[in-house]
């Protein structure tokens, strides 16, 4: 098979992958499909850009990165986001404590949490949660911890100010923990 | 130096992922942690969420082929 024919094919082949990582980013499955095409297509034109220093997954998702963040720019200057909710925000973490900030439930300690890592069904687990995070909140914390962005153009690129940036962040985390303590570890601790 | 509350904690600990923590907010942060465990179970469990969050493009579900 000529070399510029399999690498299409090996790109092809990286698609559906391609195509849940922007889904889970975006939410939108017409502006997840623009930026995986976008990412392939810029793939194929800068073939030799590849030098097959990483993983070519690794390499492609490094593209769809910047596709995303400028599909995000876009979708909010078409559609400004909505009202700050970071009032509501609070009050869903005020049911975390009792009066006197204690924990209601103080966190229990997860036992050998980087053996996870080595589980795909883990990031599946995680991705289910991530899915479950209201949309703006996914968003910020995905620029975050995904795309790696600093809390200061988060904050611009959603419009709120640092304090609200970094509740939201608080939000998400909080959240993210409950959920993967009620969907994984928590049952391997019921399990052992 | 008052203790802080856990949730003061929490939202701290939380803080220190996306901005650096000034020297006194350090400190109460780990006197808070020697004395507890609750509050020491969330800090490692957020840095090991950024970590999980780190190793998700390479991890995330394989094709099998």
């Amino acid at each position: 098979m000529a070399p510029q024919r399999d690498f299409r094919r090996q790109l092809e082949d990286q698609r559906p992958y391609l195509l849940r990582y922007a889904l889970l980013q975006l939410r939108d499955a017409e502006a997840a499909e623009d930026a995986v095409q976008e990412t392939l297509l810029a793939a194929l034109a800068g073939d030799a850009a590849y030098a097959g220093r990483s993983s070519l997954r690794t390499w492609l998702t490094g593209i769809l990165k910047h596709k995303i963040v400028d599909a995000l720019r876009r979708a909010r200057r078409e559609q400004p986001l909505g009202a700050d909710d970071a009032g509501a925000e609070l009050a869903e973490l005020d049911a975390l404590f009792v009066a006197d900030g204690h924990w209601r439930d103080p966190p229990a300690g997860w036992d050998d949490p980087d053996r996870a890592l080595e589980q795909k069904q883990f990031f599946a687990a995680l991705e289910l949660c991530l899915e479950r995070l209201p949309a703006r909140t996914a968003r910020a914390f995905l620029m975050r911890e995904h795309l790696g962005l600093e809390t200061d153009e988060i904050c611009k690129e959603l419009a709120i100010s640092a304090t609200n940036c970094w509740v939201m962040l608080y939000r998400a985390r909080v959240t993210l923990r409950q959920c993967l303590e009620a969907t994984w570890f928590g049952e391997q601790r019921a399990s052992r | 130096m008052k203790m802080l509350p856990c949730r003061e904690v929490s939202r701290l600990v939380s803080q220190g992922l996306d901005r650096e923590l000034g020297l006194g907010e350090r400190l109460a942060l780990r006197l808070h942690f020697a004395l507890c465990e609750g509050c020491r179970n969330f800090d490692r469990q957020m840095r090991f969420l950024r970590r999980a969050m780190r190793a998700l493009p390479e991890r995330g579900e394989r094709e099998s082929g």
